[in-house]
């Protein structure tokens, strides 16, 4: 097959596009610009939901009573506790195994040569044909639900590793040998340290995709969770109460996107601060 | 990786493990998992099928109706917001939200607002895509040299000389490379929606085959969706070399 | 002395009598470029040596070779007396690129070294502020990396071979990534550290005017194949005011002296 190392250009592609964008240069802008895009987002909906566009299309005004509705009988919160506890793991098993296989990839050449090739078909594949699948192995329950994150969230995290180790720069290991550094103090401290931000770039991306597998999971096969509450009202046709649910997942996984990166910054790289 | 001095081609690997697959579902050792052969041969059958067929036509249309629409709406988006301001500051925010947002959540509305049919599944395709483009186009139109776009003003190039002969081609690689990321993005697209609506195209296939547990078929169709899915970001690759000796020669 | 003295191979200038680190027959090639060839030379300790020539001559090619970095095809290369082929203590490299690491404060950078011999933090910490010091980076202990200009940077990058106490210094084109201001103060640094230091140099350049602004030998060698062409001592009095050494008759007659020698290999 002739598709090179290239295609998996969606980890590349957007790791460095998050320096750019995703998730980064546009938070730094001033708030009172960012009230006014909200505002102006809020009146384009409800404008666009007073005409109406569709019999389904309710008002922002009518979906923000919605969702103060789900967050006071608690539906909201029985919903997100079923689908936050295997996006989580799902998460976590995936940053542990997808970081480990990455550096294991990007430090042996075999390694490479065997696991990577599926990941990049894994990442430019639309292995979401794969969660109705997962159901018939493993049922409606936690297992799938967590299968369908991992399988969405592992190839971008092991791609983002592998490139940032094997990519690591080279002059500091030179430096690092010339030092009488051993081999495992090179990968402690410098590999892993140099290719960290490509790194929480894979992390925050596997974060993403996380919430569509579980959401997606939900949705085809498990019915609970968040995609069980957006099912239920459109069966219902409480289309306010439906795009509430949709709106808040959305804005949780950009607020945990927000956070990670504001966590990165804080903890993890202290020079990027401020810089 | 070299052997017996040869350097092997890294993708050569995906054969080995079509051995393993091959060995795996011989001794049968995962119930969903048919031998590798097997599945080649259900995915020559399968290729003959009028259902296949039509269940081709109409995901490869409205593939193309997406992304047709999401390229002819991004970059202009993307290179309005790269040029001016006022509309950078107030779009970024949104298409950075909808850029790794779930959008799998918002196919449900779609299939209210559009009815379970095609149209859910092209703006299902529009949705997943136009966002990437958006912002690589954007990236790319910022990534522009000041003083190339001062020598097209300083030897009269009108506004729309400007755009069409200078930014537009100063841009291309940035922008391809958004396309083709949009590419794979839409392909998801395509998946997730007729997953989702289940009664078109290869969903409804998908739907057939997991359900009445033709394995062999089904693991065809995911082979021929995964090659469609590689084959079409070789190409839009082919067309990013064409392109790339002068993104490395701008800087 | 003119051209063609110097082409003539290695003027007879004597052997020092103490030399540390010794290069015996040094060859190395790379593909069909013949880098270096037969490089036989003896560095005195406590001195300052330059390696002079124009690009391709593969003086940075012998610095890595003696320094451990890259692997010679023939020939040894000995420190004090015992044979070498790898890194070692008695070596710190200064890097052209600095190679420090963004993701670690001055202190720690400059205190790299010891981290991996696995010096506790205290003591180590305690050695680099006073490296930090030397070098005359006293109040940046806590800053970046990117805090600090380019002439910073390597005043780090030197700290740092300072402190883990190795006998040789080697420093490969230092200050070729530093703007010319600071590459002037810095050069008066390093003869000032010098006598303070009492360590050996080898130093890579290809500026003719800070070979000699700062040697007590310079080493040209010439290129295609690398091989030595010609060992020059100038006798010129560092001890005054470093300032006036740009001024001195001596300073001046070498560096024209060696551009006419070096003129020939310039395309």
């Amino acid at each position: 097959m002739a598709v090179s190392i290239r295609t998996d250009g969606e980890a590349a592609g957007l790791a460095s596009s998050s320096n750019r964008s995703a998730t980064g240069a546009s938070w730094d802008q001033p708030i009172l610009l960012r009230l006014v895009s909200i505002a102006l987002f809020a009146g384009i909906w409800e404008v666009a939901g007073r005409i109406p566009v569709s019999f389904a299309f309710p008002t922002f005004s009518d979906t923000v009573v919605a969702f103060f509705g789900l967050l006071a009988d608690g539906s909201l919160a029985t919903a997100y506790l079923s689908t936050l506890q295997p996006l989580v793991l799902g998460v976590v098993l995936s940053a542990f195994l997808g970081v480990s296989l990455g550096t294991i990839c990007g430090l042996w050449r075999t390694g490479e040569w065997l696991v990577i090739p599926v990941f990049i078909v894994l990442q430019a594949a639309p292995v979401a044909a794969f969660i109705p699948m997962v159901t018939f192995v493993y049922g409606i329950g936690m297992t799938a639900k967590t299968l369908a994150v991992m399988i969405l969230a592992l190839p971008v995290i092991v791609l983002n590793t592998y490139k940032a180790v094997r990519n690591v720069n080279e002059s500091l290991l030179v430096m690092c040998r010339s030092f009488l550094g051993t081999n495992w103090q090179t990968v402690a401290k410098i590999i892993l340290p140099d290719a960290s931000p490509v790194i929480f770039a894979g992390l925050r991306l596997g974060v993403a995709a996380g919430f569509v597998g579980v959401v997606l999971a939900e949705l085809l096969i498990t019915p609970t969770g968040i995609g069980d509450l957006i099912t239920f009202h459109r069966s219902r046709a409480d289309y306010a109460e439906m795009y509430a649910t949709i709106a808040s997942i959305i804005a949780l996984s950009t607020l945990t996107l927000v956070f990670l990166q504001w966590v990165e910054v804080r903890v993890f790289r202290p020079e990027s601060r401020g810089a | 990786m070299t052997l017996f001095g040869y350097r092997v081609p890294m993708m050569a690997s995906l054969l080995v493990w079509c051995v393993v697959w091959e060995v795996v579902g011989r001794l049968d050792l995962v119930f969903l998992l048919p031998p590798f052969s097997d599945v080649l041969v259900a995915a020559v059958s399968l290729v003959q099928t009028p259902s296949w067929q039509s269940a081709t036509v109409t995901t490869l249309r409205a593939f193309a109706m997406g992304m047709a629409l999401s390229i002819v709406i991004g970059v202009p988006l993307g290179i309005l917001m790269g040029r001016v301001k006022i509309a950078d500051d107030l779009l970024g925010m949104w298409v950075n939200i909808f850029s790794s947002a779930p959008l799998s959540a918002i196919v449900p509305v779609l299939m209210i607002l559009f009815g379970f049919g095609e149209k859910t599944i092209v703006a299902a395709v529009f949705l997943f895509a136009i966002w990437i483009i958006v912002l690589d186009t954007r990236a790319g139109v910022r990534h522009i040299s000041p003083s190339l776009i001062e020598m097209a003003r300083s030897y009269g190039a009108s506004r729309p000389a400007l755009y069409t002969k200078i930014i537009l081609w100063a841009a291309l690689p940035e922008i391809l490379a958004g396309i083709r990321l949009g590419l794979i993005r839409g392909v998801k697209g395509v998946v997730i929606g007729q997953l989702l609506v289940a009664i078109v195209g290869y969903g409804a296939l998908f739907e057939t085959f997991s359900r009445n547990f033709r394995m062999a078929e089904f693991w065809a169709l995911t082979i021929i969706l995964f090659a469609f899915a590689l084959l079409i970001a070789e190409l839009i690759e082919r067309a990013e070399a064409k392109v790339e000796y002068y993104a490395g020669a701008r800087q | 002395m003119g051209a063609t003295a110097l082409r003539n191979g290695p003027s007879p200038v004597p052997a020092p009598i103490d030399s540390i680190v010794e290069v015996r027959g040094i060859s190395k090639t790379y593909g069909n470029v013949e880098a270096l060839r037969g490089i036989d030379l003896d560095f005195p300790r406590g001195k300052l040596t330059s390696l002079l020539g124009p690009s391709g001559c593969g003086k940075t090619t012998l610095l890595k070779i003696i320094a451990g970095l890259i692997r010679a095809d023939g020939g040894t290369v000995a420190i004090n007396g015992k044979r070498v082929s790898a890194p070692g203590p008695e070596r710190a490299f200064v890097f052209q690129d600095f190679a420090l690491m963004p993701w670690a404060t001055v202190t720690r950078n400059v205190a790299f070294g010891l981290e991996l011999r696995g010096t506790n933090k205290a003591e180590r910490e305690e050695i680099a502020r006073r490296y930090i010091a030397e070098v005359g980076l006293a109040g940046f202990e806590d800053k970046y990396p990117h805090e600090l200009s380019g002439g910073m940077r390597q005043r780090v990058g030197l700290a740092r071979a300072l402190s883990v106490d190795a006998d040789v210094l080697l420093l490969d084109e230092p200050f070729s990534a530093v703007d010319e201001q600071n590459r002037r103060k810095f050069q008066e640094d390093l003869i000032r550290l010098r006598t303070n230091q009492n360590k050996t140099f080898i130093f890579v350049t290809h500026s003719i005017e800070e070979a000699v602004y700062i040697s007590d030998r310079i080493v040209l060698l010439s290129p295609r194949p690398g091989r030595v062409s010609q060992i020059i001592e100038p006798e010129i009095d560092r001890s005054g005011d470093p300032e006036r050494i740009h001024r001195d008759r001596h300073y001046l007659d070498t560096v024209d002296e060696i551009w006419q020698g070096l003129k020939q290999y310039v395309e």
